[in-house]
């Protein structure tokens, strides 16, 4: 097995071994799992009785016998006001309104309860409306007009495309959530895992391994092995999170249903979102690694490595304005610079997509940054990897990165 | 075929010229001490030898060849500034650093084994790092360096942070590895180490070599012509003695430029004169240390 491939393996092993990295992990999927657990012993609690509710009213107008069921609310008829108030004192009835003589002419219905509310209940209102509009049409329309002059909407939207086609994209917070989630994950993992390429050449250095390991291997093969463990290990990482959302996702519309249910993931999502990670993970390793080179300790170089990591995070602070204008210029240019380009070109993908230039933009800028970046860092690896104690000067880091 | 061969090697740091012009090789089955005084240079010259960093100008190579990849397996080399990982057990810890010399795990464990019986630290075998003590770690390191029996070794200040006893044992692993005609470079600043344990010597000073050869060669160059003579009775005129300094227990006869030691013996056996002890005196490494190191400086 050749050295790389020793420091690879001893890597990921490491990083898959940490507490934190199987908590990240694992977080996700229990935390929608407790999500799921949650709605069901919440909607349990507050779940309205099953058991019929009686309502009494009071017909003085006449002509409102039928239709006393509506739902699970059940309207009982009083011959007096008097009687329906002892009905409701012995609890026999929950309320009762009266119908007015001249209900068809003012429109009052006068409602009797002992309970002290803010608002009418939404079923109760629905259940009172529809047995009254039911009466008064009754036998004047067909049954069928009563139900749709109850419901009179249920409205379907399509969206179509500049060719009058029917789009990919049919809008709606599913389209938000998703690359929400997705943006969100992949920020948490692009900064754990080059935390993890910081941290394990800052301990290094630090007890002084670095010497020892640079007399059995290369600094290319040091740094190589080391970012492409912890890489792959992040990339694991991502991939059990790609796999489990759609698993998860089903689980959460068919137990829960709602928007949920028209939910789905588009396949170039998890692509470009696999292939984001890799290239965003590779920026923020070569960062870590040069930050590394030049801290006296991981804590500075976590200071230092923060700076960048702002970048990632940055979108989501700015997620109404990108959703209020996402082809604003401000976007397309953060959509290219490296450090902000994948966690931003995932949220604007589940708005309105990303078009295909810009992705291809993004992409050779992040492919030309990690080359870039990687030749200038492998300059600061052999000038300052064993500089112990001392941090240099940028003027001192730029002399050597020129001078090689 | 010499183990290491320097040659003319030249590095600077910031316009600092930190090694000028060193040139010295090292031979297969001895011990060599590199030692200077510090910010000499000494630890620059053996990141070059190990190619960690690259001189400026001037050629090392490492048992006839210029090291690569590959021939750093036949390396062991114990830095000044080392460490261990902290959170893995000893054995994994000696297995992973083994492997990146080139040893399978089964090998690796099975030495590791061996190497930690020999040293007493077989018990500590399945304990983190951050368990054991400082002279703990230092043995580990030390196994860790010639687990995968190197032809070279190179040790930055091995004694560091060693008690007595694992000195003695570390010193017995030293004259073993040079039985066993491995070469083995010692860079301390402990002098009666240097002296008890290397064959050769060089002493570097501002980059630049100011003492090289035999350690018997070199005392022998800076011997001062005195005897130093422990006897009982009365010691009177010598003929050939110019000067007699008396010390605790014993007397420092400085002869003159005419007279050797061994005429000197022979006079005070004839006269009568119960020796004790008559010994050449010759200065120590650490006098010849401050000597040449303090010529230097001033």
């Amino acid at each position: 097995m050749n050295k790389t491939s020793l420091i690879f393996k001893h890597e990921f092993w490491h990083t898959t071994r940490r507490v934190g990295f199987i908590i990240l992990t694992l977080s996700l999927p229990v935390l929608v799992l407790l999500g799921i657990g949650i709605f069901h012993i919440v909607s349990g609690i507050t779940k309205p009785p099953a058991e019929v509710t009686r309502i009494g009213y009071v017909d003085q107008a006449g002509g409102f016998a039928q239709f006393t069921t509506q739902g699970n609310i059940t309207l009982v008829q009083f011959d007096t006001p008097e009687a329906a108030t002892q009905a409701l004192i012995q609890k026999n009835i929950k309320e009762y309104f009266v119908i007015p003589p001249d209900f068809i002419s003012t429109g009052i219905i006068k409602r009797y309860t002992m309970q002290k509310e803010m608002v009418l209940p939404a079923t109760t209102k629905t259940a009172i409306t529809n047995f009254l509009s039911s009466n008064l049409l009754a036998e004047k329309v067909s049954p069928s007009v009563i139900a749709r002059i109850e419901t009179p909407l249920n409205l379907v939207t399509t969206t179509l495309n500049a060719t009058g086609a029917v789009a990919a994209k049919q809008g709606g917070p599913a389209d938000l959530i998703i690359p929400g989630i997705f943006g969100l994950l992949l920020a948490l993992s692009l900064i754990s895992s080059s935390t993890y390429v910081l941290q394990g050449l800052g301990e290094e250095k630090k007890s002084r391994l670095m010497e020892i390991l640079l007399s059995s291997v290369s600094t290319r093969q040091l740094i190589s092995g080391k970012v492409l463990g912890i890489g792959v290990a992040g990339l694991a990482q991502v991939v059990i999170w790609v796999i489990s959302i759609p698993l998860l996702l089903s689980l959460a519309s068919s137990s829960i249903g709602g928007f949920l249910s028209t939910i789905q993931i588009p396949p170039n999502l998890l692509v470009l979102g696999v292939a984001y990670f890799i290239l965003g993970y590779l920026i923020f390793a070569v960062l870590a690694a040069g930050v590394a080179a030049i801290s006296t300790t991981v804590q500075e170089g976590q200071g230092i490595a923060g700076i960048f990591t702002l970048f990632a995070v940055a979108p989501f602070w700015f997620y109404s304005l990108i959703f209020a204008f996402p082809n604003s210029p401000v976007w397309i240019v953060f959509s290219i610079f490296p450090f902000s380009a994948p966690v931003l070109v995932m949220l604007r993908l589940g708005m309105l997509g990303v078009p295909v230039w810009q992705l291809i933009a993004s992409i050779v800028v992040m492919v030309l940054s990690i080359v870039g970046g990687m030749l200038l860092v492998a300059k600061l690896l052999r000038a300052y990897l064993l500089m112990y104690g001392k941090r240099p000067g940028l003027r001192v880091i730029v002399r050597s990165l020129r001078s090689g | 075929m010499p183990a290491v061969e320097v040659s003319h090697i030249v590095k600077s740091y910031a316009n600092k010229v930190v090694v000028n012009d060193l040139s010295f090789s090292v031979d297969q089955g001895e011990i060599f001490g590199l030692i200077g005084p510090n910010g000499a240079g000494k630890t620059t010259t053996i990141r070059m030898m190990m190619d960690i960093v690259k001189p400026d100008s001037g050629e090392v190579t490492i048992l006839s060849e210029k090291l690569t990849e590959a021939s750093k397996n036949k390396l062991g080399y114990l830095p000044e500034e080392r460490g261990l990982y902290r959170k893995l057990t000893t054995i994994d810890s000696i297995i992973y650093l083994a492997s990146l010399k080139g040893l399978d795990r089964h090998s690796a464990e099975e030495k590791a084994d061996e190497l930690l019986t020999q040293t007493g630290m077989l018990p500590h075998k399945r304990k983190r790092i951050e368990e054991l003590s400082r002279g703990m770690k230092q043995i580990i390191q030390f196994i860790v360096t010639i687990i995968h029996n190197p032809e070279l070794v190179i040790l930055d200040e091995p004694f560091a942070g060693l008690d007595p006893v694992n000195t003695e044992l570390v010193k017995g692993m030293f004259a073993d590895l040079r039985n066993r005609g491995k070469a083995v470079i010692l860079s301390t600043h402990q002098m009666n180490e240097v002296e008890e344990l290397c064959d050769r010597i060089l002493m570097i000073d501002h980059g630049r070599s100011v003492l090289y050869g035999k350690l018997a060669e070199i005392k022998s160059r800076y011997r001062s012509n005195s005897v130093l003579l422990e006897f009982e009775g009365k010691l009177g005129e010598v003929s050939g003695v110019r000067e007699k300094r008396p010390h605790q227990g014993y007397v420092e006869l400085v002869l003159d430029g005419n007279t050797t030691p061994g005429q000197v013996l022979e006079r005070l056996v004839s006269a009568g004169i119960v020796i004790n002890r008559f010994e050449v005196a010759t200065p120590s490494l650490n006098e010849i240390f401050l000597m040449v190191a303090g010529k230097n400086h001033e």
